[in-house]
């Protein structure tokens, strides 16, 4: 059941794993944002988390270890970042900029001695008899225990967006700071937190590159998957489950053009390198054009710096 | 519905101060309100109102004095304190969240709101048995300004409060509405809820409040009742001095300046009001004021004046000549000048200078641009006159338009416009925020450019200055404007009634 040498089975189950990084970016970043907090800086937290989960994984021997260490390190940066913007009231576009070169710079420098090595691997997890299901089973149920706590971590945010107290104050937040402090609530408190989870989602994306799916360190290993989770988020138009649409999208071209590659297709294999970028744009462009919809839905104080003297 | 307390005290003020860097917003200022009474705080703009209630509320604290609340000393230190002792405050802006529900914005503001399901059917019961209906699943951005309220008395009644701060509520209401709300008002003081009332509109003072005190920068200066005093008496109280009507020459008036037929465009505001078939026309030397209620097309309509929104060439016309395809340029060199509402970010850039801010708009008309280069020296003068004559209190025109304080940019704002000897002047609120003795000045100045043979488009929602100044007025409901009449002879029932009613809230009240 081979289609032009490409077999849809194992191709699903691949783009499933080619999206897990940018799913977990995006879903951190999307709860940031729905804060009311823009933090440009995802790629930079995502290759310290690269780096730093590489370092621990290959210190501790425990790649489980290694994933604690890729969400530390990656909140040790957004830690500045928050601190930057919410207490020294630093424009939140140029800091999270700088954040990105930043983590770019400083993962290459600690991963200088770590370039060659191979990581503790990653068990997946046997699910028995289920695997064995033809077709659905090599899609769902032959992968890493990291594919399936994406979509569960999907599921929370939403589930605590939609449901809960916690949610209701977040998303208020990030609609108006004014409204919010007014009644009572600690908006630096709420946009720190929200930006140190964030951090952490975008450093367990990172660990899961240089842990999983690589697996290995090289500099600049996330190749641009930060950029891509801050437009999915917004191709999502800020909700939690179109943040897993548009990363299936995304990795499955990903996917689609290194098999194409593999496959032999007479298209220059630049060409089918930058398509997944390409699309990204194409689908910002589609979504936006469609009178101010997706801005809408965007959080209305988003990137808007609180200062609590009125 | 004499509502007068029962003689208990129930919040208690004495000795409070609060100073900010610069300004001394209280000053050992006492007072106490009685378990069911209605109490006025009284003040002009910067009195120092709002960091009082906001002391109360505990979003500030104070630096001396003490407060106490049901005989206990009470000193919140965050409004959840308050919320939790029995205070409540409707806001006057920024306490809802638009893309938010009803229930929602309600749930925000309460310390262990019940499940949403449980919520929203408590928000149906409270809102009928004080006659204030409101659908709790509905997107807040959705709602009137008179309903937005509602949200938020609603969301204070959930709580039961002992005190309710109500800060300038009807500033966004039409008349109707107002009754509405007072009689709720009315019956949550019969009840036993004190109300601590703030607003500038004394005639609704004198029909709601038992007591008044009277603050001016940040002193308390009198305390009256407000049914035995005149209205006059109260201003004259708040501004310390004798107050002028501006004066106005009965005149003839000139050809048809400013002709709008049929302008129908698309709102480019999120939540905001599209035009709909807007006609009217205004000569030289005529003041058509505007009134609606906040967000039924005030905006939009002064961005298809101005030309920031274009529409069909022949929708608007300056002097005959369509001009509704061209843009702000070409409308200023036809003679037509536009001032905002919102004061920084529109009307002037926040962090450009006087000189600078003065160019932008009036490069046209003044020939403040020569070959493509600015002429400073020409622009620092007419800024310089701007200042002079309007009596903008700076420290000179190079500082920023951010730094001037609200009242002194609007008169900046509006100098800038009227100093440029346009034929056609439109402004949106031109005294919005301003005290009464720069209001009076600003309405002045737009009757002597009237007088002058200007033809002056008000839009306002204060129903006082429009009748203060205008010849004719027309109101704007949900896009669409009634056919403007003469001032003279029209009665605030009619005034209502034009800007939509109660807006099909009629059906409240009816079993009280």
């Amino acid at each position: 059941m081979d289609i032009g040498g490409i077999n849809p089975a194992i191709l699903i189950a691949s783009l499933m794993v080619a999206s897990v990084p940018i799913i977990l970016a995006a879903i951190g970043e999307l709860v940031v944002e729905k804060a009311g907090v823009l933090n440009l800086g995802v790629e930079g937290m995502m290759i310290m988390g690269a780096i730093c989960g590489f370092a621990t994984a290959v210190g501790t021997g425990n790649p489980y270890l290694g994933f604690v260490g890729g969400a530390a390190g990656a909140m040790a940066l957004a830690l500045v970042f928050g601190f930057l913007t919410q207490f020294l009231l630093a424009n939140q576009v140029a800091t999270g900029l700088a954040l990105t070169l930043f983590g770019l710079g400083l993962s290459s420098m600690i991963g200088q001695g770590y370039v060659g090595i191979k990581p503790p691997a990653t068990q997946k997890l046997e699910l028995g008899p289920l695997a064995d299901i033809p077709f659905f089973g090599t899609i769902l149920f032959e992968h890493d225990w990291m594919v399936y706590m994406s979509i569960a971590i999907i599921a929370a945010v939403w589930a605590v967006l939609k449901y809960t107290r916690t949610g209701l104050i977040l998303r208020a937040v990030g609609e108006s700071h004014d409204a919010a402090h007014a009644l009572g609530y600690k908006v630096r408190r709420i946009r720190m937190l929200a930006v140190l989870f964030g951090g952490a989602m975008s450093g367990l994306g990172g660990a899961y590159i240089s842990l999983i799916r690589v697996p290995q360190w090289t500099d600049g290993i996330t190749a641009g998957a930060g950029w891509i989770a801050l437009a999915i988020v917004v191709f999502a138009s800020w909700k939690p489950w179109r943040v897993l649409l548009g990363a299936y999208l995304f990795g499955g071209i990903t996917v689609l053009q290194l098999n194409l590659q593999a496959a032999g297709a007479r298209i220059p294999v630049e060409y089918l390198s930058m398509s997944p970028y390409l699309i990204t744009i194409l689908v910002l462009v589609i979504m936006s054009s469609g009178k101010g919809k997706a801005a809408l839905n965007a959080p209305a104080a988003l990137g808007q710096n609180f200062h609590a003297s009125r | 519905m004499t509502g007068t307390g029962t003689g208990t005290e129930l919040l208690a003020i004495s000795g409070v101060t609060k100073a900010y860097p610069g300004v001394v917003a209280n000053s050992d200022v006492s007072f106490s309100i009685s378990e069911g009474e209605v109490h006025a705080l009284l003040g002009e703009n910067g009195a120092g109102k709002s960091t009082l209630v906001k002391m109360i509320y505990g979003l500030v604290k104070p630096d001396a004095g003490s407060m106490r609340f049901r005989g206990a000393d009470y000193a919140p230190a965050e409004p959840r304190a308050a919320r939790a002792a029995g205070v409540a405050m409707v806001f006057q802006h920024f306490s809802l969240f638009e893309a938010l529900n009803v229930a929602e914005n309600v749930a925000l503001g309460m310390e262990n709101p019940p499940p949403m399901r449980e919520l929203a059917s408590r928000i149906k019961a409270v809102s009928e048995e004080y006659g204030l209906p409101l659908d709790p699943g509905r997107m807040v951005g959705d709602l009137s300004a008179g309903e937005r309220q509602r949200v938020e008395i609603i969301r204070c009644l959930l709580q039961d409060p002992k005190l309710l701060i109500m800060d300038e509520p009807t500033s966004v209401l039409t008349p109707q509405e107002v009754e509405i709300l007072f009689k709720t008002l009315r019956q949550l003081s019969s009840e036993g809820t004190a109300i601590l009332y703030i607003s500038h509109k004394l005639e609704e003072i004198r029909a709601l409040c038992d007591e008044a005190t009277i603050l001016r920068r940040g002193k308390v200066v009198a305390t009256c009742t407000p049914r035995e005093r005149s209205a006059r008496e109260m201003a004259e109280l708040m501004v310390g001095a004798t107050l002028t009507p501006p004066a106005r020459a009965a005149q003839e008036k000139g050809a048809v300046a400013l002709e709008v037929a049929g302008l129908s465009v698309a709102s480019p505001i999120p939540f905001g009001t599209s035009l709909k078939d807007v006609s009217f026309a205004v000569r030289k030397g005529e003041v058509l004021g505007i009134a609606g209620v906040a967000g039924n097309g005030q905006d939009e309509l002064l961005l298809a004046l101005s030309g920031e929104l274009r529409c069909s060439a022949g929708a608007v016309r300056i002097d005959g000549v369509p001009m509704g395809d061209q843009g702000p340029n070409a409308r200023r060199a036809a003679g037509l000048v536009a001032a905002p509402e919102e004061r920084l970010g529109h009307a002037a850039a926040p962090d450009m200078s006087l000189v600078e801010n003065a160019l932008l708009s009036g490069a046209v008309r003044k020939g403040l641009v020569k070959g493509g280069f600015i002429d400073w020296a020409a622009a620092g003068e007419f800024a310089a006159g701007i200042v002079r004559d309007f009596d903008v209190r700076t420290p000179g025109t190079h500082v920023a338009a951010r730094a001037l304080s609200g009242g002194n940019l609007q008169k900046f704002v509006v100098g800038r416009e009227l100093s440029q000897a346009p034929s056609v002047i439109v402004i949106n609120q031109p005294t919005w925020g301003v005290d009464a003795a720069a209001a009076a000045a600003i309405r002045q100045a737009i009757l002597d450019r009237a007088a002058g043979g200007a033809a002056v488009v008000v839009i306002s929602q204060d129903l006082d200055e429009l009748l203060e100044i205008a010849d004719r007025f027309a109101a704007l409901n949900e896009g669409r404007l009634t056919a403007p009449r003469p001032v003279e002879g029209l009665t605030i029932d009619e005034i209502g009634l034009m800007m939509g009613g109660a807006h099909g809230m009629e059906v409240a009240h009816h079993g009280h």
